[in-house]
């Protein structure tokens, strides 16, 4: 039925297009959600519950949409943003998305956040051809334009990201003996089966000791005694902030000196490495996209200072120490593009066909020469990470930018 | 005390049973109703609401009836979500004909859970049951081979049959209350008879009921096992709705919101597992609207809030109201305003 | 060393964070024969009000001092004005309200101080002993915990002020017939927890770092550590605590996969309550008919 209405007002469009040689603003399309005046855009985000600290997102993106609608909004149109907590739980999210679509009819659904979640409403998404834009989780599965047509991630996903760690090992270590210590969920399996596949056939015999924690765990300290105790001289870093803190300063307490891969996730100089210990962290592999807002390398830069202006005006309950925050910005921004690129043809089947056609955007938070590119096969906007190294100071970027292709 | 005072009322509780039965009849009347009211969203919450209010049941009769706290009943919504969940996706076995075994899955943990549970109370149950719950999620990640780990399970969602004019939603909805008419039935007449009042028994006087001859450990452990079943039957019914199960859908905060639920419903009342299956799915949603930046804030205050207002839960509060204006029904159901389930016969 | 000592040593030392929470457990059971599940995350908020002085340029001590008192103050308060007016109630009704307090305390917590994880001060050196199993700050936790536990061993034991609690939380009616204000007793035993809580607050902070979820994860194990030594006694809590501590360590490197560690030793901890119930340390409830 839906095809049936849609094919006809194409048609009809396209009639009164070949009858009237009218200018460009009379074709005018819109789905639900948008019209002369607003765009209507839903978010999903764990505001309350075990996952909360992500809940900081949701409000950044709500923060740079109200600076684009102080400059006028996207082509003379204000963003109206509709964010709903969905306590990180798979069943709420499945009915926030509901109430997004069925009752509140935005144009499209950003960012909701975590793997269950958007794993809980991808079927309904797609089944009711509404966008499920830069869903706000680094699992694989999002980029699958055959299946889900109507789904896409954003950032680089973290198989990528392992198989970095998992190459650069193989290069510069010798004999690796590897031990993993991992979040015991969709996230941290996600990192092992990456670094599994980047070691190769060789995985089982170069990974000497995995342990997982609980997100309920007091401490990972009985974890990394026993990973020292493995004999490993690699250690793979796969935690959430305060746990990346408490292994970065146990590791240098017990006076192992593993090669120490940090993941992405946790890479922020103030509120990972600063409580650790900076002389604890030095030597520390990750691998990033974006900025640290804490690193003092960028703090003079023109991107960080636009940055900061803007949490000061627009967000000034948030954490400029955050990384979430320069997510919730730089994807914000990157949805703004998006729209934009749309013009006046605001329809759902267009949004999706400008998001998978971003040529080289270039975000100011991301890491130089990394920027956003994606076509209809290529459903995954962000691709490239660079590695660096701590100094004990300023994560130092080292060598070329890469990429899945590259690897 | 309570058997008793139940026992002495049901002669003069003709015309509160008709208050009741009237209240039911309208009840089921507006359930019947309410679909063709509200849009299909609407319906699919209060799809949700009522596989809470089943599950809400089964904790009632358990913590309720019994006496014995369970901060762990997500554990069974678990089981019954998984039972059904995998005999859909692995086995093939069409929707309907998986909640009987999701009630009997629970149930048969429930038992294996109750039996030492018999030697703990109180504070003790309350650990163990919480260890529970919070055991749950980790379980069903490590079993990752049935469970599909971290991932979970997505499920096709039952479409209507061709024939009957009514939305996916609605047929689903109209399935979940038969489930749960079927449920309230058996439960108020289990609650209401020799069971019901073996149970209440060993909560008040547990030592002079077991001396009056009702064997504790066949009553407590079946009072787990039941409790367990109904839950376990609304996880099926909520996992069917929703079209996914994953660890994350039945972390601690389940469990504690199902203890919510019960309390603030009306602890032994049948009624009241209606009441707090509203609540607990739609009060955190008010609390969203009210303050996108605190939501759980506002939730506390509403808990603070119903339980000032009305410390016997909904149920109690409705029930003391009754009591208060209506003189027929004090006869009825005696001066005691706390629920006994006496009065429910 | 061996990996054994080291998994001693270290569970010892998280075996202590467990234990402080659990004493203020043990304290506002004694003084209200209930179990308040929100202390832990009032415990949460009372470390940042120290963190927010230490940041203002306070003196640790001075900053310890001044967060116990408003801690005990804090604690007078919620049982005066939140707790009160449900005191009739039926006990699971105070179970809610405990609940609520949860959520609401976690939710201010995160929306003042957000929930980016803090770096807290520790008194006590911090170099790592002992091959790095425990640091300077573990032992100077132990220690406290020591001090707090003796205290409370003494306040219960033979203070009047204590003794008069532990009346006003079995038998209230005969408590007050004998002149004691219970109502006041379960204020001050709101707030002692409170101030305990605080205590355990900031000396876990520098190791778990602190966030508003700090303590949610400990307050399981801590309510396992009380029960298990016995929820009258405070030595046993303790111990407990250093039990559950090394336990859990020990059935996560030797027993089973570590994804199951948690679980595991509550099983344990289970079998043992089923064959003793009250507890280790615990006095055995006689029931009346």
């Amino acid at each position: 039925m839906t095809l049936n209405r849609r094919t006809l007002m194409i048609a009809a469009s396209l009639t009164a297009a070949a009858f009237v040689a009218a200018p460009a603003n009379a074709q005018k399309q819109y789905g639900p959600g948008a019209s002369d005046k607003e765009i209507k855009i839903g978010n999903i985000n764990p505001y309350s519950g075990p996952a909360s600290a992500y809940g900081t997102i949701g409000k950044a993106i709500g923060a740079y949409f109200d600076k684009i609608n102080d400059e006028g909004g996207i082509n003379g149109r204000k963003i109206k943003y509709i964010t709903l907590d969905d306590g990180y739980s798979p069943p709420k999210a499945v009915e926030q998305a509901r109430r997004l679509v069925e009752a509140e009819q935005v144009l499209l659904l950003f960012q909701s956040l975590g793997t269950p979640s958007n794993t809980a409403i991808q079927a309904y998404m797609n089944e009711k051809k509404v966008p499920q834009l830069f869903v706000a989780t680094g699992a694989t599965k999002w980029n699958d334009p055959k299946n889900f047509p109507w789904t896409m991630g954003w950032q680089p996903n973290y198989q990528t990201e392992a198989r970095i760690y998992a190459k650069h090992i193989l290069q510069n270590v010798k004999d690796p003996k590897i031990a993993v210590l991992f979040q015991n969920d969709d996230y941290g399996k996600d990192y092992l089966d990456g670094l599994k596949e980047g070691l190769g056939a060789q995985a089982s015999k170069l990974i000497v000791a995995m342990k997982s924690y609980e997100t309920s765990d007091p401490t990972v300290d009985s974890q990394v005694v026993a990973l020292m105790n493995s004999g490993a001289n690699v250690f793979i870093n796969i935690t959430t902030p305060k746990f990346a803190s408490q292994a970065i300063r146990k590791v240098h307490d017990l006076g192992w000196k593993p090669a120490h891969y940090l993941n992405n996730v946790s890479a922020s100089v103030s509120t990972v490495l600063k409580p650790a210990g900076l002389e604890k962290a030095t030597g520390i592999i990750t691998s990033s996209y974006h900025m640290d807002p804490t690193d003092p390398q960028w703090q003079s830069g023109k991107a960080y200072q636009d940055w900061l202006a803007w949490m000061k005006k627009y967000y000034s309950a948030g954490d400029v120490a955050s990384t979430f925050n320069v997510y919730g910005y730089s994807v914000a921004q990157t949805l703004v593009q998006v729209l934009k690129q749309c013009g006046d043809n605001l329809t759902r089947e267009n949004v999706m066909r400008q998001a998978a056609n971003l040529k080289n955007f270039q975000v100011p938070m991301l890491l130089p020469g990394i920027s956003i590119t994606t076509g209809p096969d290529d459903f995954a906007p962000i691709e490239q990470m660079r590695l660096q190294k701590f100094d004990g100071n300023i994560w130092v970027l080292f060598g070329e930018v890469l990429s899945p292709e590259g690897s | 005390m309570a058997a008793t005072s139940g026992l002495a009322t049901i002669p003069v509780a003709a015309s509160g049973t008709n208050w009741r039965r009237i209240g039911v009849a309208v009840a089921i009347a507006a359930a019947l109703v309410l679909p063709w009211l509200v849009s299909d969203y609407r319906v699919f919450q209060f799809t949700l609401a009522g596989s809470y209010a089943v599950a809400l049941l089964g904790l009632n009769l358990l913590t309720g009836y019994n006496g014995q706290i369970s901060l762990g009943h997500g554990a069974f919504f678990a089981i019954g979500g998984y039972t059904a969940a995998i005999l859909m996706h692995r086995l093939g076995v069409p929707y309907y004909l998986t909640i009987l075994p999701a009630g009997a899955a629970a149930f048969i943990v429930g038992v294996l859970f109750g039996l030492p549970a018999l030697r703990l109370e109180n504070l003790y149950l309350a650990l163990v049951t919480l260890s529970m719950a919070v055991a749950t999620p980790q379980f069903l990640k490590y079993f990752d081979h049935w469970t599909g780990g971290s991932q979970g399970i997505v499920l096709r969602k039952p479409a209507a049959p061709t024939w009957l004019p009514i939305g996916n939603d609605k047929w689903l909805y109209y399935q979940m209350l038969v489930v749960l008419l079927i449920v309230f039935w058996a439960g108020s007449n289990l609650l209401a008879g020799r069971t019901g009042r073996a149970l209440v028994a060993l909560r008040d006087h547990p030592i002079s009921a077991t001396v009056m001859g009702i064997n504790p450990v066949f009553y407590k452990t079946c009072a787990f096992g039941v409790s367990a079943m109904f839950t376990g039957i609304a996880g099926a019914m909520a996992a069917i709705a929703t079209g996914f199960v994953a660890p994350d859908s039945f972390n601690v905060f389940l469990s504690i919101s199902f203890l919510v639920g019960s309390v603030v419903g009306g602890i032994a009342t049948v009624a009241g597992a209606v009441f707090g299956g509203f609540f607990i799915q739609f009060i955190p949603n008010l609390a969203n609207d009210i303050s996108d930046a605190a939501p759980w804030a506002i939730y506390g205050l509403f808990l603070l809030a119903f339980m000032y207002a009305m410390p016997t839960g909904i149920a109690g509060f409705i029930r003391t109201m009754a009591v208060r204006y209506a003189p027929k029904f004090r006869t009825a159901v005696g001066e005691q305003p706390t629920s006994q389930p006496g009065s429910h016969s | 060393m061996t990996q054994l000592t080291q998994q001693i040593l270290s569970g010892v030392a998280t075996g202590a964070i467990y234990a402080s929470l659990a004493l203020a457990l043990v304290m506002i059971h004694q003084a209200t024969e209930s179990v308040n599940f929100a202390q832990g995350e009032m415990a949460m908020f009372s470390t940042y009000i120290a963190w927010s002085l230490v940041q203002v340029g306070t003196p640790f001590w001075i900053a310890f001092v001044l967060t116990v008192v408003i801690s005990f103050i804090g604690g007078v308060l919620i049982e005066r004005i939140i707790v009160r007016p449900v005191e009739n109630a039926p006990v699971l009704s105070h179970v809610i309200v405990f609940i609520g307090l949860l959520v609401i305390f976690s939710a201010v917590a995160g929306w003042i101080f957000t929930y980016t994880v803090k770096q807290f001060p520790s008194p006590f050196p911090t170099k790592p002993l002992l091959g790095g199993a425990v640091t300077g700050h573990d032992l100077g936790v132990i220690g406290v915990t020591f001090v707090m536990l003796i205290l409370l061993f003494l306040f219960f034991r033979f203070t009047p002020l204590g003794l008069a609690m532990r009346a006003a939380a079995q038998n209230p009616e005969s408590a007050r017939l004998v002149g004691i204000r219970v109502g006041w007793m379960l204020a001050i035993g709101w707030g002692l927890a409170a101030a305990v809580g605080a205590v355990a607050g900031i000396m876990v902070a520098p190791i778990l770092f602190l966030d508003p979820h700090m303590m949610s994860g400990v307050l399981l194990y801590a309510f396992a550590a009380a029960l298990l030594g016995g929820i009258s006694s405070p030595g046993g809590a303790v111990l407990g605590g250093l039990i559950v501590g090394v336990l859990e360590n020990l059935v996560g490197t030797y027993l089973i996969a570590s994804e199951l560690k948690l679980t595991m030793a509550l099983a344990l901890i289970i079998i043992v309550l089923v064959v003793k119930p009250s507890g280790l340390f615990g006095a055995h409830a006689v029931k009346r008919v």
